[in-house]
């Protein structure tokens, strides 16, 4: 394979040993369409590695592939050093994932649910017990282990989904959206137990909608969209590359919105992104003073304003830095 | 309950737990069986949707036709009993169907086909509970016929003889249902066709009543239906009288399907 070829030239042996997943042109196409149009991932041992993109740009696919439930139409890709397509079983052996919809048995207990994976991977008697109950313990699931699953809440189905990847320690684990529905607290000990792993020695690649989530966890982000890969860093240098702070402004009046839209590019640089509400526009400021100024030049010219804030830039404002255009979903729901 | 997520001391589970050696292939299906016997355990409403239509059959055809058909209750029991067992294990095996489409749907079987199994383990863990599920069904209703006043001639060996046959005819009408639930996401749809599929199959058949009195046509029909072919083995191992060729019969449509369909699920489920 070409592949291993292109990598031996690459990379020495001992950083070949240091990589967790390395992927040379992924693609995947449901019909006509290609869900991950080519894409190259190299995630380092011990990382946590977060996917970020809109519904539909494709992390779950990719995400699908690497831990061989989808097979590649072209590309090649190793895990902790196993051939994706010859050696899937040896892939299989070191990974662990936990999927968008809980893969969890809703009419069995928790434990019955550890148990029989537990079994599955080889545990037996008395030591797949043991298993089951060291991580019901450890996920603060103890008295809830005898209730069925259909009984749980979505913060205590989600901790049993990610205790259900640890029954072996996985080289690599597969987290796709991993919170997801969750409540803010739920989503802290998701959090929380994620670095944890991290910390133990797991690498992790998850997939999120959240900007801010990836930019809490993740040592290294990908940004997807449409199946390819628009960027890639680390927190700090996407945000660099985007800038971390954006002014949102709404115009009193909608019949001054192109004047505004001016002043705010001429003090700013760049072009506003146009809100979904019409009288709406964003842009990028890195410095809270030229946020300030920008304000000020507005007001100067008698442009009234309804409101202004200045946060974090949305996913949506991300992809708007990235690609110059406005993210298309198919739902159209989370846009 | 405690839903902060608030995670006690992560010592044990975080520290690296190895792999155990890999177990076998048959231990793998074992477990997959050993889960479908906890869904017994936990939802013991499903053996209800079992039983409940054939014992109402048994009883409304036992009292209210079986005196017009047969002469008396007690002699449409002794012909209707056997074909209503038939009925029981072809009517059970579109549940494994809805069971194999709902784990699909709820992405169970992703966490399945990411772990280092057997990857035919699930497929026949889903047999097991199956086979376990005709049986008791098949008992449910026999002794609910022998309490009516069913005398099986062929005594207990034959019994046993047409219970084996069941399990068999329930393995092979079972693949039909799995391919339907394996395509179909949606549990209610894969019901609704697989009904629409036997409800002709089963009464265009010699189960109810001999087909003496039906058109020529459908007279022709009902004497090469598969089903005519099983109720006319296992009446005969049940009630005296079986040929090896009635069963032989009754067991080319399972042998068939079995042939065809098994090898197309699992190129389905590898391809997935």
């Amino acid at each position: 394979m070409n592949y291993s070829a292109s990598l031996t030239n690459v990379a020495t042996v001992e950083e070949h040993a240091s990589i967790a997943i390395s992927a040379r042109g992924l693609v995947k196409r449901f019909g006509a369409v290609p869900a991950v149009n080519g894409i190259d991932l190299e995630v380092r041992r011990g990382m946590i590695f977060a996917i970020l993109g809109p519904n539909g740009a494709g992390k779950t696919t990719l995400m699908r592939m690497l831990a061989t439930l989808t097979a590649p139409d072209e590309g090649a890709a190793a895990v902790m050093g196993h051939d994706l397509i010859a050696e899937p079983h040896a892939v299989r052996s070191v990974i662990a994932m936990t999927g968008q919809f809980a893969s969890l048995d809703e009419d069995l207990t928790g434990r019955e649910n550890l148990l029989l994976l537990a079994r599955l991977w080889g545990f037996r008697g008395r030591e797949a017990k043991a298993r089951a109950d060291d991580l019901l313990a450890a996920f603060d699931l103890s008295d809830a282990a005898s209730r069925q699953v259909k009984s749980y809440s979505g913060g205590m189905r989600r901790r049993l989904d990610i205790a259900a990847s640890l029954v072996v320690t996985p080289g690599v684990l597969f987290l796709d959206e991993p919170t997801t529905g969750l409540d803010p607290n739920a989503r802290q000990g998701v959090w929380r137990m994620i670095r944890d792993l991290a910390e133990a020695g797991v690498t992790i690649l998850l997939t999120t909608q959240y900007l801010e989530e990836a930019d809490q966890l993740a040592d290294r982000i990908a940004v997807l969209n449409r199946g390819c890969k628009i960027a890639e860093g680390s927190s700090r240098e996407l945000k660099t590359a985007i800038g971390s702070g954006f002014l949102h402004v709404v115009i009193a009046d909608p019949a001054r919105l192109d004047e505004a839209a001016r002043v705010l590019e001429a003090c700013l640089g760049g072009s506003p992104r146009h809100g979904a509400e019409g009288a709406e526009l964003s842009i990028i400021a890195r410095q809270p003073a030229e946020a300030n100024a920008a304000l000020s030049a507005l007001l100067a010219k008698g442009i009234k304003l309804s409101s202004f804030s200045m946060g974090s830039p949305s996913l949506e404002e991300v992809f708007f830095a990235l690609t110059g255009s406005d993210v298309e979903t198919d739902a159209g729901d989370k846009a | 309950m405690n839903d902060t997520g608030s995670i006690a001391t992560p010592v044990a589970p975080f520290a690296t737990v190895k792999k155990p050696p890999s177990p076998s292939a048959l231990s793998n299906a074992l477990v997959f069986g050993w889960r479908a016997v906890l869904k017994f355990r936990h939802v013991p409403e499903q053996l209800f949707d079992l039983v409940m239509t054939p014992i109402m059959f048994t009883l409304l055809f036992t009292f209210v036709f079986g005196g017009a058909l047969a002469g008396s209750p007690r002699e449409y029991l002794h012909f209707f009993l056997p074909g209503i067992l038939v009925q029981t294990v072809v009517f059970n095996a579109v549940y494994s169907g809805m069971g194999l489409s709902a784990d699909l749907g709820k992405g169970l079987f992703d966490r399945f086909r990411s772990l280092p199994v057997w990857s035919l383990a699930p497929f026949a863990g889903l047999m097991v509970g199956d086979v376990l599920r005709h049986l008791i069904a098949a008992t449910i209703i026999l002794s609910i016929g022998l309490i009516l006043g069913y005398r099986p001639d062929a005594g207990v060996l034959g019994v046993l003889a047409a219970f084996a046959l069941l399990v068999a005819i329930g393995f092979g009408m079972g693949w039909v249902f799995m391919l339907l639930g394996l395509l179909i996401r949606t549990p209610t749809t894969v019901m609704t066709l697989g009904f629409t599929f036997l409800f002709p199959l089963v009464f265009a058949s010699n189960t109810m009543v001999a087909p003496a009195t039906m058109p020529g046509w459908l007279r022709a029909f009902v004497e090469v239906n598969p089903v005519s072919l099983m109720t006319t083995a296992i009446r005969g191992l049940m009630n005296g009288g079986a040929s090896l060729g009635d069963v032989a019969l009754a067991l080319v449509a399972p042998v068939v399907l079995t042939a065809l369909i098994a090898p197309t699920i699992l190129w389905l489920y590898r391809r997935q």
